[in-house]
């Protein structure tokens, strides 16, 4: 019975993150609206974009090959995959254990591997620009990632995210200096992951300046669709994870039915904010250069560093 | 009377008839490559089955053999540590003799491949014997069989300049290390029984030995340096990335898969079997050595253009690798830790066995590039996807492994090594609680640049358009090549799927040597999950990973084909500038800029742009000139000084030649003089 329960409750979280994802970026992209003073197009926007681009047809480059159309299709499982992986609402997932936070973070690299692939597959300079520059960052943020998430993971004696989650979860509302630390890197590298300003900007198509849109530029139809879709999976995953590793109160424990209502309206709550958060930041700075974000990225392990130090000397 | 050990002696006798054959047959060089070729594949067959069984049934057998110098036989034993390296060579050996019955062929018309057919067995059958050995003189002889073989492989090429270099450096830097053992060698046999007799030196007198702490050390550090100069542990790598580029391939998938192994083998014989108790500084001094050689290594790699130069100082990185795994299990054994001592070396040895796969794989993929096309330099590829598309989907399996991408076999490797890396809480140590996490932070570092060298690789050299200025006929290598790739690659996968099953029959590897049992928690949960310490501490499935996402990317992709929309197929986007070229694509000197740029303060870089001017105005540049050269920082200051005071040295010593019988009677007659003042 509990058994049928936890695959209903995996079913209804994936349905939960291919749905949320959207709102979630329709909400970033009008909580910046308002900051910036303009009229926003409302939350669900991005359904009626990737509604648009699902029936629009298809226009490959004459040189792609099975790589760049596998790509897609691709980038989307793995972000589906790990939306399995993490506890969302409850942390009684049967699929948690098939992955913990080191094979999320793997997984995460394999999608980055295989679009940055398609960035050089069709020949042009833009694509291998692109593919270049994400593969730079990346493995400068790949390390201050495994920190911050060791920091957890040693509070919590466990990478499994429900073993963390419920751990701290369990822990009392203290400020602990070292996940402080923690939280204040896994957020520097968010927005270098998500592809956010200061990192990248979402939004250009400016030559020089793109990162990840470099890689995809030549996508279309339900391709680009289909990326899109998984970008903003990605960035409500890494909302997720911070929402799960640092602030988990309030997730429904294992067997607990009537605590999860109230844990998606806590979810909410909490998404909210975040979002907010993210465009204070987005709005409040400008995009550095490209050779200004390893000292950026460096800053970020110097935190999750020190965060791993603080749980060894004060706690 | 089967028995590991008749097989394991039967796959000697096999490569001693391939020898046989060879003057035979070197008539018909088609022939000759066949039967040879399948020759070895057997033997390599025989000892991967001898290797799996003595590692299962966890046997433990010595013999004497009748072969050897007058009143010190030869030994032999079959232990399962011997047994998982038997099972890795056998492996990646038979895999590369099915492939090189197609590669060789390329050679016929342009040379004779008879010495490439000898000196192989003869690789083949030194490295099995250096496994098998338990005594002092036979590992030496084997030791020396497989450098010598080696050699001349490399040498295969010898009218090429860079062939004879690379091989001279091989054999400068093979030979010091096997001083180095040999010493070590000596040390503990006199430690074991005085340095008088001649008993002490068969490994079993070794290992009933007790060593003075100092001598302990002495004998380790030696022999660390000895098997270091053969892994290519940095800095002691120079030779690798210039030996295994220029042999032919399937002989570099040999010495970069399997040939570096019996270095790792030789450290853990001698510290685990032979000296059994070391303090915990020893651990950590392989662990900080890992570490270099994993992070220098990939930098290293991701700065070259040269495809074989790229994957031979990816080797560096993954000896780097393995020996952090070592190093973590000697941290633990010599705090009594056993199970995580296990952890620490399963992860070690089965990254040995991964990177022999992934690696074998890879350089087998580069001979097929490089069978193809003729050209080891990616800046003169492109576009082989089209061309080739077996090699590049199997090369692209070897890359994804290589890169620590889940449900391949490199990411169980590295998983495990971090997991031991957070489970160094245990130590009673809070330094050694606080600096090893940042070792795990640089071995993190290491996989991300991996993964970024690899996309390189494989973007610039089979993605985009053909570069070279000149497009010769490419063609799909023949069936023999995609075998043996494909073998490599199907094992790559299965070793990322199926960890438990491995690591259940590893078992009794680790349990030999530090006494550590892991198949049983890491087993806990039944074959479909990995759970190393227990399963709230960690968990990891392959087979549900490999299912999710072939689950969920063949749901979408039905879905979205059901609607069947068409593709249209267009020419690039070119901003409207009409005009684009194959040769505005990025380059793999492009790829690499930015880190070159953020890390370029570990490399020799010498970048100069010479531009020729319009006569009209000077804004107008006609054409210009880039030149780049990376070289590491280690060749100026370690080595240059050491050759340059040899050649020093050896033009003093010249002056004693002077080429008149005389002068050197008058030399015979002072030694003899001298002798006998002082030896009277």
């Amino acid at each position: 019975m509990s058994e049928i329960l936890s695959y209903l409750l995996e079913g209804l979280q994936i349905l939960l993150l291919l749905s949320a994802a959207p709102v979630f970026t329709g909400w970033v992209r009008t909580v910046r609206c308002w900051a910036q003073g303009r009229t926003t197009a409302g939350i669900f926007q991005p359904y009626r974009d990737l509604m648009k681009l699902f029936h629009k047809d298809i226009v490959l480059a004459e040189n792609a090959s099975w790589i760049f159309r596998f790509t897609p299709y691709l980038v989307f499982g793995a972000a589906v995959l790990a939306g399995a992986i993490i506890p969302i609402l409850s942390v009684d997932l049967p699929l948690s254990t098939t992955a913990d936070v080191i094979a999320l973070v793997a997984l995460f690299a394999m999608s980055r591997f295989f679009t940055a692939l398609a960035g050089m597959d069709i020949g042009t300079a833009f694509g291998g620009m692109g593919s270049s520059r994400e593969m730079t960052i990346a493995s400068l943020a790949e390390p201050a990632m495994l920190m911050a998430v060791f920091t957890v993971s040693l509070a919590s004696k466990s990478t499994s995210l429900s073993q963390m989650v419920q751990v701290i979860g369990h822990g009392q509302l203290i400020l602990r200096p070292s996940l402080a630390f923690a939280l204040l890197a896994f957020v520097l590298i968010t927005l270098a992951e998500t592809g956010r300003v200061p990192v990248d900007n979402p939004v250009t198509h400016l030559e020089l300046t793109m990162i990840h849109e470099g890689m995809v530029l030549e996508y279309s139809g339900r391709h680009l669709a289909l990326i899109e879709w998984a970008g903003m999976m990605k960035l409500f995953l890494f909302a997720v994870l911070g929402i799960a590793s640092f602030f988990p109160w309030g997730i429904a424990e294992a067997g607990n039915l009537i605590a999860l209502p109230l844990a998606l309206l806590l979810l909410i709550a909490k998404l909210a904010l975040a979002g907010a958060g993210l465009v204070l930041i987005e709005t409040g700075l400008a995009k550095m250069r490209l050779f200004r974000v390893p000292e950026f990225l460096g800053s970020a392990f110097l935190f999750a560093t020190l965060g791993m130090l603080s749980y060894f000397m004060l706690e | 009377m089967i028995s590991p050990f008749t097989l394991t002696t039967a796959a000697l006798f096999v490569i001693l008839l391939a020898l046989i054959m060879v003057p035979l047959l070197s008539r018909s060089q088609r022939l000759l490559i066949v039967s040879v070729f399948s020759l070895t594949a057997v033997a390599s067959l025989l000892t991967l089955t001898a290797g799996i069984w003595t590692v299962w049934d966890g046997i433990t057998e010595s013999y004497i053999i009748l072969l050897g110098l007058p009143d010190l036989p030869f030994h032999m034993r079959l232990d399962p540590l011997s047994g998982f390296f038997l099972t890795v060579i056998g492996a990646l050996g038979f895999m590369v003799s099915v492939y090189s019955i197609g590669y060789v062929k390329g050679f016929i018309g342009h040379r004779p491949v008879t010495s490439l057919a000898v000196f192989y067995s003869l690789f083949l059958a030194g490295m099995f014997m250096v496994i098998l050995a338990d005594d002092a003189f036979f590992f030496l002889i084997s030791w020396e069989v497989m450098a010598a073989a080696s050699y001349f492989l490399v040498m295969f090429e010898d009218e090429k300049t860079e062939n004879r270099r690379a091989a001279f450096l091989y054999l400068v830097v093979a030979h010091i290390g096997a001083i180095a053992i040999l010493l070590s060698f000596g040390l503990m046999a006199g430690s074991a029984t005085g340095f008088e007799g001649f008993n002490g030196y068969t490994f079993d007198a070794m290992r009933h030995a007790t060593f003075p702490p100092h001598w302990a050390a002495v004998a380790f550090f030696l022999a660390f340096f000895g098997f270091a100069a053969k892994a290519g542990v940095i800095p002691l790598h120079v030779w690798l990335p210039e030996a295994h580029p220029v042999a032919p391939s399937n002989v570099s998938a040999l010495m970069s898969g399997i040939m570096l192994k019996t270095a790792i083998y030789g450290i853990v014989r001698v510290t685990f079997d032979l000296i059994r108790d070391f303090p915990w500084w020893w651990g950590a001094v392989v662990l900080i050595f890992g570490l270099a050689s994993a992070l220098l290594g990939i930098l290293y790699a991701l700065q070259q253009q040269d495809l074989k130069k790229l994957l031979a100082y990816s080797s560096v990185e993954n000896i780097g690798i393995i020996l952090i795994g070592i190093g973590l299990s000697m941290t633990f054994a010599a705090f009594h830790n056993p199970v995580l001592s296990a952890l620490a070396l399963t992860a070690g040895l089965y990254h040995t066995l991964n990177h022999a796969m992934f690696k074998g794989l890879l350089f087998m993929g580069a001979g097929a590039v490089l069978h193809a096309t003729h050209e080891r330099n990616m800046e003169e590829t492109g576009g082989l996807i089209h061309r080739m598309p077996w090699t590049s989907a199997l090369f692209l399996i070897g890359c994804l492994s290589i890169s620590a991408l889940p449900p391949f076999n490199g990411f169980v490797s590295e998983w495990l090594t971090f997991q031991a890396f957070l489970l160094s809480t245990a130590l009673p140590s809070t330094l050694l609680n606080l600096l090893i996490p940042l070792g795990a932070a640089l071995l993190a570092l290491a996989a991300a640049l991996a993964a970024m060298c690899f996309v390189k690789a494989f973007g610039v050299t089979f993605l985009g358009q053909w570069r070279g200025h000149h497009r010769p006929h490419i063609h799909e290598v023949d069936w023999s090549m995609r075998t043996g790739m494909g073998m490599a690659a199907l094992a790559c996968l299965c070793l990322g799927i199926f960890p438990t099953v491995m690591i259940n029959w590893m078992d009794a590897v680790s349990v030999m040597l530090v006494r550590g049992k892991l198949a049983e928690s890491a087993g806990a949960f039944g074959w479909l999950w990995l759970t190393p310490i227990s399963h709230e501490r960690a968990s990891y499935s392959g087979p549900i990973v490999l299912l999710g996402i072939v689950g969920v990317v063949s749901l979408v992709f039905l879905l979205l084909h059901a609607r069947r929309r068409t593709i249209h197929r267009g020419p690039l986007w070119d901003c409207g500038f009409e005009k684009i070229t194959p040769r505005m694509q990025y380059t793999a000197t492009a790829f690499s800029m930015p880190i070159r740029r953020v890390l370029g303060f570990l490399f020799h870089v010498r970048e100069r742009q010479e531009a020729k001017r319009h006569l009209v105005h000077k804004a107008f540049i006609e054409r210009l000139r880039y030149s780049l050269r990376v070289r590491d920082h280690l060749w100026d200051w370690l080595y240059q000084p050491v050759a340059d005071i040899s050649f020093w040295v050896a033009r003093r010593v010249g002056r004693l030649q002077q080429g008149r019988i005389q002068v050197y009677l008058i030399y015979s007659f002072a030694t003899i003089i001298l002798l006998l003042v002082l030896l009277r």
